[in-house]
């Protein structure tokens, strides 16, 4: 497929999971991420792949851990309280240390809410989501192509550190049609000598659990899995800056945010406002370097976002308050205009500073 | 266009039926005054014909749509009123039926008056740039599906190729070969080429029967 194609947000993740070599997919319909199931249903049965609607949320995530135990890519796709419903799963497989890629197209919360974007579930995903001490690799795509190319990525990072990788959209991104490019040089998956494939008789039995029966395994355990985390922060974070360098005003935004954000930094820039944006790519890790590195010339961050300050925080402790940091937002499924950034930072040129 | 008095626009979902319907709305509506644009979507809650709806009204076009079409009730609903499409023989209607099989499926209420009655054209959009239809044979099976789904047959393509924002006059010529062979496989003739109307200049005499459109508006750039 080296020829573009028009795809939905949601249909680029699809397609590039399957291109990626994922043949498992479990899920549980939810608005606004059908179209992933919907192409996983006409795909997979012709590729010699598995598509299963499981009967919840619930079922479908502990399928994942099933084929993630077997050792073969594999992947759900959900929108918020369908995620939230997977959460009891997430924290099972991040405590057998189980690759998988699941991704959360984002509404607007909390309950049952809204069918209309949202990024509220920032402090869910980049927190672990369900109980004990835990982090996923966080993905936040702002392009139709991102979601292919993340996906992908997405992937790749699961299997490298034995974790789960997050693909955080939005229904926004997932509904929109874009171009896209499948050229990717995708990695194969690398040997998962641990996975319970059969012993033939030729190998000591794999075990794939998360109980812990000897209190000081399991802190053992939790502090590997730690220093397998400080190890990922320091590699693995990636932001995009865009006019950053000698901005005074810094937005920061990912996501669908990010799109409108772009805008509103270049009407500043017409208008003689010197504006910038960072944009986290990866939530978790967030990108703290990015920041503290700019922390020192801005006057004030902004952070935009889908959600009543979320993120805001992380930017907070990545400048470890150097700078002030304000929000700009809508909820409940409304998106910021550009103008409404642009407001802002109009609003912080001339009255923010240190 | 000749337009019969009831014309359906059916196809695999995101090809670009909704843009195509409240174009083909807005150019009925100067031919008949008693014109009417149905959203039978009951698939997708979002992109729908409500979003021109201003522009729809001004113009004096009755919307037939579902009162739940673009709210956060993600229910497959139908307008309530959608029997004047078939009831009122004084009305012309552009109807835009959901994507695939499972979007027509709406349709098997209609279709026995529609076909009884005979004054209907359903043509079937097609986007060569969209990644599950990008052959004749792809195609033929969507539109397969979609007739048993929707009990209605196509008269007629509407090849509506383009690669949202990055379409060029290049990408909607590569797309004529394709449209021919579906054309071929299907025995059905390509009765329109709908194009961004900014590409008209370029494509006129090249192409034949090009249908001009101005784009609904997007929600994010």
């Amino acid at each position: 497929m080296a020829e573009k194609v028009l795809m939905k947000g949601n249909e680029a993740i699809a397609e590039a999971a399957i291109q990626a070599g994922c043949r498992h997919y479990f899920g549980y319909p939810i608005t606004p991420q059908t179209e992933i199931a919907a192409y996983m249903a006409k795909r997979m049965p012709k590729i010699g792949g598995t598509f299963l609607q499981a009967e919840s949320e619930i079922a479908a995530i502990n399928m994942v851990y099933g084929v993630a135990s077997a050792g073969k890519r594999v992947m759900t796709s959900s929108s918020s309280p369908g995620i939230s419903l997977k959460s009891e799963g997430l924290s099972y497989l991040a405590g057998a240390d189980l690759p998988a890629l699941v991704v959360n197209a984002q509404r607007g919360g909390p309950g049952l809410g809204g069918i209309q974007p949202s990024q509220s579930d920032y402090f869910q995903a980049t927190r672990g989501g369900g109980h004990g001490d835990y982090h996923m690799i966080v993905l936040a795509p702002s392009s139709v192509q991102e979601m292919a190319q993340l996906t992908i990525r997405g992937f790749e990072l699961a299997d490298e550190y034995r974790m789960t990788a997050m693909i955080l959209a939005d229904g926004t991104i997932g509904q929109m049609m874009e171009p896209v490019s499948f050229d990717f040089e995708i990695k194969e998956a690398p040997a998962k000598p641990w996975a319970t494939t059969g012993t033939k008789m030729a190998r000591p039995h794999n075990v794939i659990n998360s109980l812990y029966l000897n209190a000081e395994l399991l802190e053992k355990t939790n502090i590997e899995r730690y220093q397998k985390y400080a190890l990922i922060e320091e590699k693995e974070a990636l932001a995009e800056e865009y006019m950053v360098e000698d901005a005074d005003i810094i937005i920061a935004a990912f996501g669908i945010a990010a799109r409108v954000s772009k805008n509103a930094v270049n009407e500043a820039r017409a208008s003689g406002i010197k504006a910038g944006l960072i944009r986290p790519i990866t939530l978790w890790p967030f990108p703290k370097a990015v920041f503290a590195k700019h922390a020192d010339h801005a006057k004030q961050i902004i952070s935009v976002e889908l959600s009543m300050g979320q993120m805001i925080e992380d930017v907070q402790l990545a400048t470890q308050c150097k700078v002030p940091v304000s929000l700009c937002y809508r909820v409940g499924g409304m998106i910021p205009t550009p103008d409404q950034v642009y407001q802002a930072i109009v609003e912080a040129n001339e009255k923010g500073g240190k | 266009m000749n337009y019969k008095r009831i014309t359906l626009l059916a196809g695999h979902y995101g090809s670009g039926k909704t843009n195509i319907a409240v174009n083909m709305a807005l150019e009925l509506k100067k031919l008949h005054e008693n014109t009417a644009i149905a959203d039978l979507d009951i698939v997708n809650p979002y992109f729908r014909t409500l979003d021109s709806k201003n522009e729809l009204e001004a113009a004096g076009i009755r919307l037939i749509v579902s009162p739940y079409a673009n709210s956060s009730l993600d229910i497959p609903a139908l307008p309530q009123d959608m029997y004047a499409i078939v009831d009122d023989e004084s009305m012309y209607s552009i109807i835009d039926v959901g994507g695939d099989d499972r979007g027509a499926l709406a349709l098997g209420r209609l279709s026995r008056m529609i076909s009884d009655e005979n004054n209907y054209d359903m043509f079937l959009v097609i986007n060569r740039y969209r990644p599950l239809t990008p052959d004749a044979q792809s195609v033929q099976e969507v539109l397969q599906e979609i007739e048993e789904a929707g009990r209605l047959k196509f008269t007629g393509i509407i090849n509506n190729s383009n690669l949202g924002a990055e379409t060029d006059a290049e990408c909607i010529l590569n797309s004529v070969k394709f449209a021919e062979e579906v054309s071929q496989l299907t025995g059905l003739p390509v009765v329109l080429t709908s194009v961004e109307e900014k590409f008209m200049d370029e494509l006129s005499g090249k192409i034949d029967n090009l249908f001009p459109m101005k784009l609904q508006k997007r929600p994010v750039d």
